[in-house]
This record gives C-alpha cells, sequence and structure tokens, in this order.
C-alpha cells in the first residue's frame, strides 16, 4: 500500500503542470479566479488551446483523436487541470455527446461531427429534462413523430445550460409511447439549434445570471440520419453519458485550490479588516472542509485504483458527486463569510472597488445547482440505496 | 500507487478473520469481558503464538517488522470482534515506547515477555488535570542516591489493573506543560507506594486509577534519555491514536453492515423497513461515512509509515472524522435499530459503546480539529 507514482507518470505530471504555467492566459485565469461568468470567446480559445496541444479529448478513444492516457494520466491531468483552476472543458460536447456518438453512432455521424467536437468549432447543449420531467426523467414528453425520411418533433427542454450559444442540441424524445416500461420508446437524437421550429427563451437564475433556457420544439423537422444508434435505445445510451457526468463531478483538486486559497485570504488582512485566521470559529469550520476533502481525494484515487485494475467504474460515481457537491456548497458558504460585509454588493464594480470577494454571494446562491443537476443528490442516495446496499 | 494488501497483511487479515468466526463470538467476547481480568489470557497467548503481538516491532527485537499500515490491516480486522484483550496497552502503548527508547538490557527484561505475551504492560499517559494534553505531566522524579523517586497520580491508565509494568513520564525538571523535561520510567506494578483502584469503562474494557507516593526505583528504570521522554511519549501516542482510528473504522463498517442487514429483516406495516427511502438515505450516509473514514484512515497510515511531513495532521484529521462522522454512525445504527438497539443484549450498542469510547481516547474531535485550525 503506497501512493508513489511512477517515474513516467512523475514525468507526465511536470510536463502538464509546465503547460498550465506557461499556456494558461492570465486574462482567462483572472475571469476564473474571479468567480464571475465566462464569456463564449475565452471557453472557445482555451479548448482551442487544449486542442492544439492535443489534450482536448482525454477520455475519447485515441482514434477518434483521444490523447490515449491511461487512467493515472487522466488523474494526474485532471489534478493540475484543477490546482491550475483551469476553466472547466464545456462538457456537451466533448464529454456527453461525443462518447454516444463513437460508440452508438454510424461511420458517417462519427466525421461527420467528431472532429468539429474535438476542435471546438460547434457549441453543443443538452436537451434531457423537461419541465414535467426533473429527477424523474423516464416521464419526457417531447415527442418525435416519424414522417417518411424526418422526425417531427414537438416539445420543450428545460434547463438548457448555455444553449443561447448552441449550434446543436442532443435529446432524449419518446419514438413510442405504446411501451411497457417507460424508458422504453426513447430515442436519441442530434438537432440542428438553427432548424426552423426551435426558439431558446432564458432563465435567469436566483443571481441573476442567464445560464440556462428553456428550448421549444415546434413541429421540428429532424432528418432519420441525426438518429443515434436504434430508436427506442436512447436511455441505454443516456445512462452511459450520466454516469460520466458524475463521475467528473467530484471537483476535488478544484475544490482544493479554493480551500488554499481560502487559507492564503485568511493569512492576509482584507479591506484593513483583522486577518480571519485569528477568528477560530472560521479556522475549525475550514479545517473540517480540509478533512472532507482529503478523504474524498483518497476514495476518488481508490476508485482510481480499481478502475486502473479493469473494472467498471460503478455506483460509486454517485458517491463522489454526492461528496464532492457537498464540498463545493461549504467552501462557497465560507467564501461568503470570509468577505463580511462585503458579499453584499451585487457584482464586482467600480463604486465597490477592487475584490474578488465581491462576488462570493453570488458563487453562494449559484451553486446551489450542484447539488441538484446531473441527477439530484437524493437521486443519488436512491442509485446507492438500490444498487449497492440492496434495499 | 496501490491500495492493496500485501502478502502477510492478507495473511495476517485472513487469520484474525477466521480466530473471529471460529473462536471469538460476541457471547464468548461478552463473557471475557465480564471476568475478573477482563480479557483472556489463552485468547492472549494465543495472540503471541501467531505472531500478531510481534506486528510493529523490528526483526531484530523478535518482531515482523511491521509499520503503521500493517497495524492498521491487524486493529480494523480484530475490530470486527469486539476484541478485549490488551493489545494497545501491552503492544502499541508500552511496547511502542520500549521499542523506540529501551536499551537492549531493557528489551529483553520487558520487550520481550511482553511480545511472548508473559509480561502485561502498559503505558499511564494521561493525568486528571491534563485534560489531553501530553506534556501536561505535574508527577515528579527526583534523584535520591542511586535511585529515582516518583510521585503523582495517573489516570485512566489503560489495562492498569492486570499489568505488571507501568511505563511511567514524570516530570524531572521544567514546568508543567514542557515537553522538555519529562522523563519515561519503567515501574513494576507491585511497588512500594504504587496504589492501583482498577475499574470499567463503558465499552467494557478495563482502566485504573494509579497513584504513587514516593515510589522508588533503580537509575535502570530510566527508558531513554533524562528529561527527553517526551518524543518517544509523543510519537507513541500517535501510532496508539491510528491503531484505535483503524479499529474504529473496522467498527463503523461491522454497524453499517449490520444495520443494513436489520433493516432488511425487521418487518414493521408489512414492509422490511428498508424499503423506507427515509431510513435508506441514512444508510447511504453511513456507507459513505465508512468509505470516507476508511481513505483518510489509509492516507493517514501511509503518511505515517512514510514519516511524511504531514503525519502528525494526518493522525489529528482521521481522529476528528472518527469523532464526529463516526460517533454519528454510532448513534444513526441505535436509531435505525429501534428498540433493540439500546438493549445490552445486542452486539450493536457494545460496538457503539467502543466506538464512543475511541472517540475520547488520545484527544476528542475538538482537540484534534484545533490542531489542523492553526
Amino acid at each position: 500500500m503506497h501512493v508513489t507514482f511512477s517515474t513516467k507518470v512523475l514525468a507526465f505530471q511536470e510536463e502538464v503542470r509546465a503547460f498550465f504555467r506557461d499556456e494558461y492566459p492570465d486574462d482567462i485565469r483572472k475571469v476564473v479566479d474571479s468567480g464571475g461568468e465566462m464569456p463564449p470567446e475565452m471557453q472557445v480559445r482555451w479548448q482551442q488551446t487544449l486542442y492544439k496541444k492535443g489534450w482536448a479529448a482525454a477520455n475519447w478513444p485515441v482514434e477518434y483523436g483521444g490523447t490515449g492516457w491511461s487512467p493515472v494520466e487522466k488523474y494526474i491531468y485532471a489534478r493540475e487541470e484543477g490546482f491550475a483552476n483551469a476553466p472547466i472543458m464545456m462538457p456537451f460536447g466533448m464529454h456527453m455527446v461525443a462518447p454516444v456518438i463513437y460508440t452508438f453512432g454510424s461511420e458517417e455521424q462519427k466525421q461527420r461531427f467528431l472532429p468539429d467536437i474535438l476542435a471546438s468549432k460547434v457549441w453543443w447543449c443538452q436537451g434531457y429534462s423537461e419541465p414535467g420531467a426533473g429527477s424523474d426523467l423516464a416521464s419526457l414528453k417531447t415527442r418525435a413523430d416519424l414522417a417518411g425520411d424526418h422526425y417531427v418533433v414537438n416539445g420543450t427542454k428545460t434547463w438548457t445550460t448555455l444553449g443561447q450559444h448552441a449550434d446543436w442540441i442532443f435529446c432524449l424524445v419518446r419514438t413510442n409511447t405504446d411501451v411497457a416500461r417507460r424508458q422504453e420508446g426513447i430515442s436519441f437524437l442530434l438537432i440542428d439549434m438553427n432548424t426552423p421550429g426551435v426558439s431558446v427563451t432564458p432563465i435567469m437564475l436566483l443571481d441573476g445570471t442567464l445560464e440556462v433556457n428553456e428550448v421549444h420544439f415546434t413541429d421540428v423537422k429532424v432528418p432519420v440520419g441525426n438518429l443515434v444508434g436504434e430508436e427506442g435505445k436512447g436511455w441505454t445510451y443516456g445512462k452511459v453519458l450520466l454516469q460520466h457526468e458524475r463521475t467528473n463531478s467530484a471537483n476535488t483538486f478544484r475544490s482544493q485550490y479554493r480551500t488554499r486559497q481560502l487559507r492564503a485570504q485568511a493569512a492576509t488582512s482584507v479591506r484593513g479588516a483583522p486577518p480571519l485566521e485569528n477568528d477560530q470559529n472560521f479556522m475549525r469550520k475550514l479545517a473540517a472542509v480540509e478533512i472532507e476533502l482529503k478523504a474524498l481525494e483518497y476514495t476518488e484515487l481508490r476508485t482510481l485504483a480499481a478502475i486502473a485494475s479493469g473494472k467498471a467504474p460503478g455506483p460509486e460515481s454517485s458517491f463522489l458527486k454526492i461528496k464532492g457537491t457537498e464540498i463545493v456548497q461549504a467552501i462557497d458558504t465560507l467564501y461568503m463569510e470570509a468577505a463580511g460585509y462585503y458579499c453584499l454588493p451585487y457584482k464586482a464594480d467600480p463604486a465597490v472597488g477592487e475584490g474578488s470577494e465581491t462576488s462570493s454571494a453570488l458563487n453562494y446562491f449559484n451553486n446551489r445547482k450542484v447539488t441538484i443537476f446531473a441527477g439530484s443528490n437524493e437521486i443519488q442516495k436512491n442509485i446507492i440505496a438500490k444498487h449497492v446496499l440492496g434495499l | 500507487m496501490d491500495f492493496s494488501l500485501n502478502e502477510l497483511q492478507t495473511m495476517m487479515a485472513d487469520s484474525v478473520g477466521r480466530f473471529i468466526d471460529n473462536k471469538y463470538d460476541f457471547d464468548t467476547r461478552q463473557k471475557y469481558a465480564e471476568s475478573e481480568r477482563g480479557f483472556s489470557d489463552d485468547v492472549w497467548n494465543t495472540f503471541a503464538e501467531l505472531g500478531w503481538t510481534a506486528v510493529p516491532f523490528a526483526e531484530d527485537d523478535g518482531g515482523l517488522g511491521g509499520g503503521p499500515v500493517d497495524v492498521m490491516v491487524l486493529m480494523q480486522s480484530l475490530a470486527r470482534g469486539l476484541v478485549v484483550e490488551p493489545y494497545v496497552a501491552n503492544i502499541i502503548l508500552a511496547g511502542g515506547v520500549l521499542r523506540r527508547v529501551a536499551n537492549d538490557a531493557q528489551k529483553e527484561k520487558w520487550l520481550q515477555p511482553i511480545l511472548g505475551g508473559e509480561l502485561h504492560a502498559t503505558l499511564a499517559f494521561h493525568e486528571p488535570q491534563a485534560r489531553y494534553e501530553l506534556a501536561d505531566v505535574a508527577t515528579t522524579a527526583t534523584q535520591k542516591g542511586d535511585d529515582w523517586v516518583i510521585s503523582g497520580h495517573k489516570g485512566l491508565v489503560l489495562n492498569g489493573g492486570t499489568s505488571d509494568l507501568l511505563l511511567v513520564p514524570a516530570r524531572t525538571s521544567g514546568d508543567t506543560g514542557d515537553e522538555h523535561g519529562i522523563t519515561l520510567f519503567a515501574v513494576a506494578a507491585d511497588s512500594d507506594g504504587l496504589s492501583c483502584n482498577a475499574y470499567a469503562t463503558v465499552d467494557g474494557l478495563r482502566a485504573a486509577e494509579i497513584s504513587l507516593a514516593n515510589v522508588h526505583v533503580p537509575h535502570d528504570a530510566v527508558l531513554g534519555s533524562v528529561d527527553e521522554g517526551y518524543a518517544a511519549l509523543d510519537a507513541t501516542i500517535d501510532d496508539a491514536t491510528l491503531a484505535v482510528c483503524a479499529e474504529a473504522v473496522g467498527i463503523m463498517y461491522a454497524l453499517k453492515d449490520k444495520t443494513v442487514q436489520y433493516s432488511k429483516d425487521r418487518s414493521q406495516f408489512g414492509v422490511p423497513i428498508g424499503s423506507f427511502q427515509a431510513l435508506q438515505h441514512r444508510m447511504v450516509d453511513m456507507l459513505m461515512a465508512c468509505e470516507q473514514a476508511q481513505s483518510l484512515l489509509m492516507w493517514a497510515a501511509m503518511m505515517n509509515e512514510e514519516g511524511n511531513d504531514e503525519s502528525k495532521r494526518a493522525v489529528s484529521a482521521i481522529k476528528y472524522m472518527i469523532g464526529t462522522a463516526g460517533r454519528k454512525l454510532g448513534e444513526e445504527a441505535v436509531q435505525i435499530h429501534g428498540g433493540m438497539g439500546v438493549t445490552w443484549e445486542l452486539d450493536v450498542a457494545h460496538y457503539f459503546k467502543r466506538l464512543t469510547t475511541i472517540s475520547t481516547l488520545f484527544g476528542n474531535a475538538d482537540w484534534h480539529l484545533d490542531k489542523l485550525a492553526a
């Protein structure tokens, strides 16, 4: 039992570290560190920097442009990316639709979609949830009726993150209502957002940001060639994708970056106030979060060791999602508390003066979402109760 | 990176598992706990014969050359049986001090018989006024001719009543609270002037209040250097903290497993109570607490094994987690067992009591959190 890495892995770590040190632009770093909204131009610029380095698709098979990294190398990359607090890769193209396309899609679909996803030339969004189908996703009602060489799609998708910038959307749609189980009769469809009948309505979140939307489909004609895999198998494909979404949501290293930043901030005087490290209550809460986070780091490592030895990732991804998101919210709370009165100004504003602490309450509000999205934490507990505890 | 057990560890975990399955069911444990000495001498001899008492000692001392990770595996395996034999007192505490500072003659005289199961020893690390501060040593030792004369009071001496030998930190210079000026002495339990009041603790184990009134010990009772005993004391308590944390994690898994099983077996309103979501989510929390504690324990054991700079912080971190998440898990196990959970008859209550005892031993959660908050 030991946690030392091989010389080869350590050399790789050095390479990754150097890349983030040298290639991560200051203007983007400033936006990420402040916790503010990331302009799409910056997001795309960063993703294309990774593409040029050949590091855009850590998880893809090499034949489609993946890195060919081992599980340990992927872990090292994620660690360095987190420690650098580099922007999170937009998951919808790279991590969500691409694996479904290269696993279940046709040769024509692979050639048509994968290169543009890899190069971040096309912006994808996700069409899963509906106004009446949230945690109970299988009750979705958006329907796609076959009419010759195309489907006619009607319905509404919601919580579509950054759909206002999207070129394409991947959707779970109902192609058959006459089924024994609601999970049957669902298909996985790719839809061009510029198709007539598609409209996007923004939903303002509690922090005032416009990051999610409703997407409406009114008699939208979608070529049958945009169906991925078999009709009626969409639920199975979608589940594969959600498991990935959860594994990625432990956020361990980004959270460690933030607790270190909080420690550094606590050691200094902000706006003339006494340093927070004199406040035992605050420091105890910070230490308690650090302990949970260290435990999560090792839980993730144990999962990684299991995967590296050939076991498939299973329900433990639910576990990482629950703990990881609880910790994210605990850290958000500490940032807000650390800011004192200066968590209250609505946004960084010349009238308030410099200081990243002014967005701390907004982050706290915005990140209430993390325990809700990707299958709420309560849904994750249902999954663990059933599949791990056998209840 | 490798989280698997090596050959020795696998063998040890297997043999402890077999021992508990075949020789140490709950009723047997209770019989030993309620016996006069509070444990079974036969079982203790078995521990010695199987080599479990030799795990953390160097091969030159007759040991297996094991480190914190090996002790972790052993303690976690023993936990399932709620073993009452004095492994912590003899092997981790007394053995830990002796292997660090005893000279060859002292090892020959005391350490070898401890490994062989023939001599019982313990470390009197606590004094009533000290709460959890190890350096708060008011017991004094002064030189008189060739002897040292020791006076003071030691509290909650684990297995003090059945120990033949007591290792006693006493102040030979400086003020109460100073790390420097503490000297470690080996004191025979039958020394003149030493009185021992033994009692049971809430977990069914034993401890004692020990008073020393002008107890004379010879010069060769000094372990290590005069005034320099704190480092060995502190390192030994870190070992012991890790060891009981490993036991605690083993207990957490046992309680989680028993609770999940009970929720499948116990029916109310015509269905197993495990079908209720209010209970399911709480049992998932118990599972997650086990996994988080296991992860942190492995980290702490590995850091200590490699002598990493983070060793001490790691010990405090796992102790904090046992004192908070571990305690919570114990409370949940009792709650979900309902009325049965609060009976003496069911083993669940006894796991809970041992877990609660461990929460306090060697510094509670608040005390360790303060070390990390600083």
